[in-house]
Order: C-alpha cells, then structure tokens, then sequence
C-alpha cells in the first residue's frame, strides 16, 4: 500500500465510477425539480437556485478538503470507512429494497409531474435579487440536498486518494452530462436506469468503506491492495444474493 | 431551538438514514476491529462479516416494516 492510498490504475478506475456514477443518479433527481421549476416558474430564478446551491456545495468541498487531507492516513481512513459504510449500506439498503419489489421504483416521470403541480399552486414573492423566491429555494434545496450526500462521497474518496482534483473532475463530468442531456431533452431523464446505478453505487461504497475501515482499525488485508476488489466482489455477491432471496421471498407471499 | 432541532435532524437523517441499527453496528464493528488489531493484524475479517449482518438485518427488519 503506497502513502497516497490504494494506488493501483484499478482503485482510480473504481474512484472516477462511483464518484461519477453516485453524481449522476443525484444530478438526475436535481434535474427533475429544476426543469419542474423552471418550466412552470421561470428559468432566471430556478437557475439563480442552482448557482447558488452549487456555489454552497463548492464552498463545502473547499472548506472540508483541506481539514480532511491533514489527518493522518489511519484516522482518515477510519473515518472514512464508517462514513462510506453508513451511505453505501443506506444505498444498498434501498436499492436491494427496489430491485426486490419491496419499495417502489422511482419515476422520474411521475416525479417531475408532482413537482410541476406543486410549482403551479404556489404563490409567488418577490426578494432582492430574486424575483421568484418559491423558485430559488426550491431550485436552490433541490441542488444541495441531492448534491451534500455526493460531494462528501467525492470528498471522502478524493481525501482517501490524496487526489480531490480527480474525484472533483469525476463529479462535475457526471452533473456537466446530466444538464447536457436535460437540455436537449427539455425533459426529466426518465429512462436513466437510477436504480442499477444506485446499487453498483452502494456496492462500491460499501466495498471501500470495508477495505478503509478495517484498514483505519488497524487490520491488514491478506495480499494488500489486491484485496480491493475481491471485498467489492464479496459485497456485489452479498447483495445479489440478497435481491434473490427478496424475490424469492415475494413471490412465496404473493402465492 | 426549533431550527438547532431541525439541524440537528438533518444530520442525523444525513449520516444515520432510516436504520440506526446499522451505524450501531459498524461503530461497533469498527471498534472490535480495533481493539482486536492489538492482538494481532489478522482481524480483516471481522467488518466484512459485521457489514454482512448488518445488511442482512435491516433488510430484514424493512421487509417485516412492509408487511404491517
């Protein structure tokens, strides 16, 4: 294991997906509020909303990376690790939940309708600056609360690397193709399949905050860094086999 | 204080999610792994059969949630 992390041309590949991947889904959802109201409200508020949420999360990013890049390597991988073990099992759980038929999918169709109404109904009040505020804060909220949860994973990783720059490229790739393609569409990214991506994201997350954390406590993993990708091959089968035994489970009550 | 509440709410909901069951088990794992590492470094198994449960369990306890 080198100083800077996991350090092989594998862990970066595995870094740019899931930072990426976990970015996209939530650019996704963000997509669909913002389009909601832009459509229905305006586009100058709904996009002063997202600028300044973005700026927000920036200001995040760049308040905590410092602080996080200085804490010695077992501490942050400590850290780290129980961090990504509390969202990639958060995303897992739901993703397994969804695949299995126990929860919902989400339709982003169906979503973004909901958000049109709700935009319609609501009454308008003027700010300085802003001259739809029912609009701003909802752009505005839809931005930083899709978009925390994906620039601490960024952060995390990134930290984990001792390479913010690349995790930061990762994430503003990922929101850079979703407007692109929410701009030609001019419509909620419905087709996307979000759940996949959730669950590949809860696989990887969860396989690194294993591989960090058990390495943060002071375990050493037979075979190093090798170790990586067979923890993140033992969590995709974990949750394979728990989506099966779902389905199984359903169609046995459904009976 | 309402909005210390609401803050403190988001946090929680933020890091803990629906199950506080499962970051009681990895804080818990975690530390058994620690504390194990003062014996010897050979403890990598435990997080992963931990993490392993945990999954298990709060998938467990959102199927039962779903049946009521």
């Amino acid at each position: 294991m080198g100083p800077g992390g996991y350090s092989g041309g594998v862990g970066t590949a595995f870094l740019l997906l899931s930072v990426f991947l976990a970015c996209a889904v939530e650019a996704v959802e963000a997509l669909t509020i913002v389009l909601a109201v832009g459509v229905t409200r305006g586009w100058r508020p709904a996009l002063q909303g997202v600028a300044a949420g973005l700026l927000l999360l920036a200001a995040v990013v760049a308040a905590l990376g410092p602080a996080l890049t200085v804490l010695p390597l077992k501490t942050l991988r400590l850290v780290v690790g129980g961090l990504l073990l509390t969202f990639g099992l958060q995303w897992l759980r739901k993703a397994i939940l969804r695949a299995s038929g126990f929860k919902d999918l989400r339709d982003e169709a169906a979503a973004y309708q909901r958000q049109v109404a709700a935009a319609e109904k609501a009454a308008s009040a003027k700010r300085p600056l802003v001259e739809d505020w029912y609009a701003f804060t909802l752009s505005f909220k839809g931005v930083v609360l899709e978009g925390l949860e994906v620039a601490f994973i960024a952060l995390t990783f990134g930290a984990n690397q001792h390479d913010l720059p690349l995790a930061a490229a990762a994430a503003v790739a990922a929101v850079l193709a979703v407007s692109a393609a929410g701009a030609v569409l001019k419509a909620p990214l419905a087709r996307v399949p979000e759940n996949t991506m959730k669950f590949a994201v809860g696989v990887m997350l969860t396989g690194f905050g294993v591989f960090w954390g058990a390495e943060g406590a002071g375990a050493d993993w037979p075979g190093g860094d090798a170790a990586l990708p067979v923890v993140i091959a033992y969590v995709l089968a974990a949750a394979g086999t728990a989506v099966w035994l779902l389905r199984r489970r359903r169609a046995a009550w459904g009976n | 204080m309402g909005k210390l509440k609401a803050f403190a709410a988001f946090w929680y909901e933020f890091i803990v999610g629906d199950d506080p069951l499962v970051a009681v088990l990895i804080i818990a794992a975690l530390a058994g792994t620690a504390a194990l590492s003062t014996r010897t470094t050979a403890c990598w198994w435990l997080l992963p059969a931990v993490v392993t449960l945990a999954l298990a369990a709060t998938l467990a306890r959102a199927v039962r949630g779903s049946r009521k």
